[in-house]
C-alpha cells in the first residue's frame, strides 16, 4: 500500500518536471539535471557496494541479509519525506532512485531486521526493530563558527573561512587513525557548509551508543553552551596529548599565520575585547585595552597590527608576573580554532546523515569526497554545481576525488572485491554529456515512460 | 508473619544465565541469585532503604559533585540505609534489595536507565572503597582478561603516561602497574580523556582498573535487566497479581513522583498563552529557551527536546505545538525545511512517529547533567550559565538584593535545584517545601499559587 502512494508521488513530480523544460543550463541546482544526474552520473554500484562492505553473497560467510537491513531515507520534492527505505540489491536500489528522483538521499544504520518491515516485528512487542550497526560519523558546520569569524555568517562560506573546516579534518583525521586506531574514514563535502565524516572500520561500526559519546566526548573542548563567556577552560598541570599535539601541530601555526590576519583579530576594539574577555585576571585584560586604544592612531608601522598586538598579549600573560595565565594563550588559540562538533551527531547510532554524492539542494553542488592528506587544496566554492557536471566543467582533481574516496574504503573493507571499480565513467562523462545537454527533453521523455 | 518462598524462585529466574559468583569481601556483583528465605515485609523495607541510597546517589549526581564528594556521599548514605553490625546480615539485605529492585525497575527502557545508571555508581565508589586484594579478586571474577603492561612497552609510552597523569592533577612519576585494553573498554576514561590512547588502546592505570570493572558490571547488569523483564511480563506479574506485583508498582511510583509526561486531565495550555505564562510560571531555564526561540527563530536538537517535552507536559496539545515550533522556525529556516526536517522530531516526541513510544519530559537532574555546547541554550541555567549570565537573568525576573544573593550563593557550592526553588519561593511570596526536582513541576505548582491567590482576590471582591 505505502509502496502505491509513494509512486503516485513520484509521478506527480514527473508530471510537474515537464511543464518546466528549460534549454539554457540554469546555475545551481534543478530537478531535471538531478533526474539525469542519478540515470547517469550517479555511482550507485560503487556506493551499494561501499554500504555492503563485502556483505554482497559472494563470499563464504557474509551476512546476505546486512545491505537489506540498512535504512535509506528519502527527501522528494514538495518535501515529502520518506524514511525506512531499504534495498536488497543494486539494481533494486538504482530503480527506487531513478523513479523517485530524491532531492536528498540519506543514510541511517542497519537495523536489527529490515526496515521497510519493522511494523510487522513491531507486534511482538520485544523491541526486535533495534540499529545495530553504523558508521561513526562526524558532522562539523561552519555556522557554528560565527563568533569567530568575520567574513561571513550563517551557511555562507569563503576561502577566508573554510580553512577552519580545513584544520578541523586533519585534527579529528589524526588523532582517528593515530589514537583510534581506525583505517577507513571517509570525509565528505556536505554541499553547503560544512564537512561530515564517516568512519567506517567494522570495529567503529560496531560501537555502542556510549562508546560514541565517550569518542565525541574525547574530542569536545567547548563547554557551557551559549551563556558563558569563557568556552574552553584547559585545566591540569599539562595538556592531554592529544590536545597537546594537536595544538603544536596544527592549531598554533593557523591561528598566527592564517586566522589573525584573515579574520583581522585585533583590528578593531569590538573584536580585540571579545579575545581580552577570555582573560580571567581583569587588570590585565584592562592594562592591554588601554595599551591598543591609546595607539589606535598610531599605528602606521609597517608591521601588521594583528600580529603585533597578539605578541604583546602573548608577552604579558607569559612573563612571570601572572601566575597562572600562560595557558589562558593556548585556551584562546583553541576558542578560535578548535573543531566544534555537532555531539549529537555522533553520539546515537540512529541519526541520519547525507549520502555522499548528493546533490546539496540549495546550492547544487555534489557532495563530493576530500582527501584528508590534501585538504589545503580543497576549494569549497569550486566544487561543481549539478549544471557544471553538465557542461563538462570538472576539474581534473575534483573528478579524482569523486573516483578515489569510495574506491579507496571498499577496496580495503573488502580485500576479497578484488574485481575493478568502474568509476573511471565519472571522469569521462562530462564530454558526453555537453552533447546531451540540447537533447534534454527527450531524454527525459524517454526516462519517464 | 508470612514468609515469601516463591521469591527465592524469582530472583533465581531473574538471574538465570548469568553464571555465578559470590561476592569478594563485602561486595557482590549480583551475578547469582540469593539463596535466601524473606519476608514479606523486608522485600519492601530493604528495596526502600536501597532507593534511598540510589535516590541519595542521583541527587549528588545533579548537583555536578566531584569523585572524591562521591566516594564520601555514598559511603556515608551506605552506612545510614544498609549498613547492619553482621555483615552477613548487611550482605543479604544487599543482595535481596538489589534484586527486588531489578523487578521494580525492569519495566521500562527509563526506568532501566536509572536504575542501571544509579547501580553502577554505586558499584563504583563502593568498589574504591574496598582493599587492592579484594579489588584484585573482583578483577578476577570478572574474568577480566588483561595482563600487566610488560617493561618494554612501558618503557616506549611512559613520557605520555607520565603527561596524562599530569593532566588529572597526578604527581608525573607514573605508577609502574598499566593494562593496555581496548577503548572500547574503558568508555568513561576516553570521555574525559582521563587515559593515553594510542591505536585504539588505551592505557589504563592500575589505580583506573575501577573503570574496567565498572564496564563488566553495567554489561551483565543491563542484560540481566532485560532478562527479567521478560520474565516479569511473561510470568512473575501474573503469579505474583496478589501479593507482589502491587509491591513492586508501588515501589516504582513511589519514587519517581507524578509522572509528567502526561498533562492532568484538566490543564491545558494554548498557543496564544504561552509568553505570559512563561513570565509567571516557567523555571528559568524555559523561560530562556523561549526568548532565545522568539529572538534567533531556532533552537538545537537539545533545546528542542528539553524545551519541546516541557510544553508537552505542560499541556501544550500536538497541534499547537506544531504550529508554535513552525511559527518560529519558518521565519529561520522557511516552513518548508521545518516541515521536512523538524516537524517530524515534533510529532516524535508526541509519539506520533517512529517507535511511538511517548517521551518523558526531562527531570532538573537530567537537565542540570547535559553538556551544552556551542550555540546551545538548553541545560540549567544555574548550572551552565556563567556568573554574570545569571545575576542578568534572575535581575529579568524582578529578583535582586539579599534573595538574590542568597540564590547566588547556593550556585557556588552547586546546589542547583535549592536555588531553583528559592527562585521560586523569591518570585511567589510562599515557600515550596518538597523542592523543584522537574521543571513541569515548578510549573504546575507555580499555576496553584496563582490561581490560589486569583480566587482569594475574586473572593474578596464578591464580598
Ligand atoms: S533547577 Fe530544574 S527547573 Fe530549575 S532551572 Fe534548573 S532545570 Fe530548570
Ligand atoms: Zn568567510
Amino acid at each position: 500500500m505505502a509502496r502505491e502512494d509513494e509512486k503516485a508521488d513520484a509521478m506527480e513530480i514527473d508530471g510537474q518536471h515537464q511543464q518546466v523544460a528549460n534549454t539554457a543550463v540554469p546555475d545551481g541546482f534543478n530537478a531535471d539535471y538531478l533526474r539525469i544526474y542519478y540515470g547517469k552520473l550517479f555511482p550507485h554500484v560503487d556506493f551499494f557496494k561501499w554500504l555492503s562492505y563485502g556483505n554482497d553473497g559472494k563470499h563464504p560467510g557474509c551476512d546476505q541479509s546486512y545491505v537489506g537491513r540498512r535504512e535509506f531515507s528519502f527527501t522528494l520534492e514538495n518535501d515529502i519525506y520518506v524514511r525506512f527505505q531499504s534495498f536488497d540489491s543494486v539494481a533494486e536500489m538504482e530503480n527506487s532512485i531513478k523513479e523517485k528522483c530524491p532531492f536528498k538521499i540519506d543514510i541511517g544504520p542497519v537495523y536489527s531486521v529490515d526496515p521497510a518491515k519493522r511494523h510487522a516485528y513491531a507486534q511482538s512487542g520485544n523491541n526486535v526493530f533495534v540499529p545495530v550497526e553504523r558508521e561513526l560519523i562526524f558532522d562539523i558546520d561552519i555556522s557554528d563558527y560565527d563568533d569567530v569569524r568575520y567574513c561571513c555568517s550563517g551557511a555562507d562560506v569563503c576561502m577566508e573561512c573554510w580553512p577552519l573546516m580545513t584544520i578541523a579534518i586533519k585534527i579529528l583525521d589524526a588523532s582517528l587513525r593515530d589514537d583510534f586506531g581506525f583505517n577507513h574514514i571517509l570525509w565528505v563535502y556536505s554541499g553547503r557548509r560544512g564537512v561530515h565524516c564517516w568512519v567506517c572500520d567494522s570495529r567503529a561500526r560496531k560501537l555502542n551508543n556510549e562508546q560514541r559519546a565517550a569518542i565525541a566526548d574525547y574530542f569536545r573542548v567547548y563547554k557551557g553552551g551559549e551563556n558563558t563567556m569563557k568556552k574552553v577552560s584547559l585545566t591540569g598541570a599539562v595538556l592531554h596529548p592529544f590536545l597537546a599535539r594537536s595544538y603544536t601541530d596544527v592549531l598554533k601555526g593557523f591561528f598566527e599565520d592564517k586566522l589573525l590576519l584573515s579574520q583581522q583579530l585585533f583590528a578593531s576594539e569590538e573584536r580585540y575585547q571579545k579575545i581580552l574577555d577570555l582573560i580571567p585576571d581583569e587588570n590585565v585584560a584592562s592594562e592591554l585595552h588601554d595599551k591598543w586604544q591609546g595607539n589606535r592612531r598610531s599605528s602606521i608601522s609597517k608591521e601588521d597590527v594583528n600580529a603585533t598586538r597578539w605578541e604583546q598579549l602573548k608577552s604579558t600573560l607569559q612573563s612571570g608576573k601572572h601566575k597562572g595565565l600562560r595557558r589562558c594563550i593556548e585556551e584562546i588559540v583553541f576558542s578560535y580554532t578548535y573543531p566544534r562538533l555537532d555531539m549529537e551527531v555522533s553520539k546515537h547510532m540512529n541519526h541520519l546523515l547525507k549520502a555522499p554524492f548528493c546533490i546539496h539542494p540549495k546550492t547544487g553542488r555534489v557532495c563530493v569526497p576530500i582527501d584528508p592528506n590534501n585538504c589545503d587544496d580543497f576549494d569549497p566554492t569550486t566544487v561543481p554545481t549539478l549544471s557544471q557536471v553538465f557542461q563538462g566543467i570538472v576539474s581534473a582533481t575534483i573528478a579524482e576525488s569523486l573516483q578515489g574516496g569510495i574506491r579507496k574504503l571498499i577496496q580495503c573493507q573488502a580485500p576479497a572485491v578484488q574485481e575493478y571499480l568502474d568509476l573511471v565513467k565519472f571522469t569521462q562523462l562530462p564530454a558526453d554529456l555537453t552533447n546531451l545537454v540540447p537533447h534534454e527533453k527527450l531524454l527525459l521523455h524517454e526516462t519517464n515512460h | 508473619m508470612e514468609i515469601v518462598r516463591s521469591h527465592r524462585q524469582i530472583a533465581a529466574e531473574a538471574a538465570a544465565g548469568v553464571g555465578c559468583g559470590g561476592g569478594a569481601g563485602g561486595l557482590p556483583t549480583y551475578r547469582v541469585a540469593p539463596q535466601l528465605e524473606v519476608r514479606l515485609e523486608e522485600f519492601e523495607l530493604f528495596a526502600i532503604d536501597r532507593l534511598r541510597v540510589l535516590k541519595g546517589i542521583a541527587d549528588g549526581l545533579s548537583r555536578g559533585k566531584r569523585p572524591e564528594e562521591m566516594e564520601k556521599l555514598v559511603k556515608e548514605l551506605w552506612k545510614a540505609h544498609m549498613r547492619h553490625q553482621d555483615p552477613t546480615e548487611t550482605l543479604n539485605k544487599d543482595i535481596i534489595s538489589h534484586f527486588v529492585l531489578r523487578l521494580v525497575y525492569c519495566r521500562t527502557e527509563e526506568l532501566r536507565k536509572w536504575f542501571l545508571s544509579m547501580e553502577t555508581t554505586l558499584f563504583r565508589y563502593r568498589f574504591r572503597l574496598e582493599s587492592p586484594e579484594s579489588q584484585r579478586m573482583l578483577m578476577s571474577e570478572f574474568q577480566l582478561p588483561y595482563k600487566a603492561l610488560p617493561h618494554s612497552e612501558f618503557e616506549a609510552v611512559k613520557d605520555k603516561l607520565s603527561q596524562v597523569a599530569r593532566t588529572i592533577g597526578q604527581s608525573a612519576a607514573v605508577e609502574s602497574v598499566f593494562f593496555k585494553v581496548p577503548f572500547e573498554e574503558v568508555p568513561d576514561l576516553v570521555a574525559s580523556r582521563r587515559v593515553f590512547l594510542s591505536k585504539g588502546y588505551a592505557y589504563v592505570a592500575m589505580s583506573q582498573v575501577v573503570s574496567l570493572v565498572v564496564t563488566q558490571f553495567r554489561c551483565n547488569i543491563s542484560k540481566a535487566l532485560v532478562l527479567t523483564n521478560r520474565k516479569w511480563t511473561a510470568t512473575i506479574k501474573e503469579q505474583e497479581k496478589d501479593r507482589l506485583t502491587p509491591i513492586v508498582e508501588a515501589l516504582s511510583n513511589a519514587y519517581f513522583g507524578p509522572d509528567y509526561s502526561q498533562p492532568k486531565d484538566a490543564v491545558e495550555i494554548s498557543l496564544k498563552d504561552i509568553d505570559q505564562l512563561a513570565k509567571t510560571s516557567f523555571p528559568l531555564c524555559m523561560r530562556h529557551m523561549l526568548e532565545k526561540l522568539r529572538e534567533n527563530h531556532h533552537l538545537k536538537h537539545g533545546g528542542r527536546m528539553q524545551f519541546g517535552l516541557f510544553l508537552k507536559g505542560a499541556g501544550l496539545k500536538l497541534e499547537d505545538a506544531l504550529a508554535f515550533w513552525r511559527a518560529e522556525f519558518s521565519q529561520k529556516v522557511g516552513s518548508e525545511r521545518f516541515d521536512k526536517e523538524y516537524a517530524y522530531s515534533i510529532r516524535h516526541n508526541y509519539g506520533k512517529e517512529g517507535k511511538r513510544t511517548d517521551y518523558t519530559p526531562y527531570s532538573c537532574q537530567k537537565i542540570i547533567s547535559a553538556t551544552p555546547g556551542v550555540g546551545d541554550h538548553h541545560g540549567c541555567p544555574y548550572r551552565h550559565f556563567g556568573e554574570d549570565n545569571l545575576r542578568a537573568a534572575l535581575n529579568k525576573m524582578g529578583i535582586s538584593g539579599h534573595p538574590l544573593e542568597e540564590i547566588m550563593d547556593k550556585v557556588k557550592n552547586r546546589h542547583y535545584q535549592l536555588a531553583c526553588t528559592m527562585t521560586f519561593e523569591a518570585e511567589h511570596g510562599v515557600s515550596c517545601d518538597t523542592g523543584i526536582n522537574h521543571p513541569n513541576q515548578y510549573f504546575s505548582e507555580s499555576q496553584k499559587v496563582l490561581k490560589a491567590k486569583n480566587q482569594a482576590v475574586q473572593s474578596q471582591g464578591t464580598t
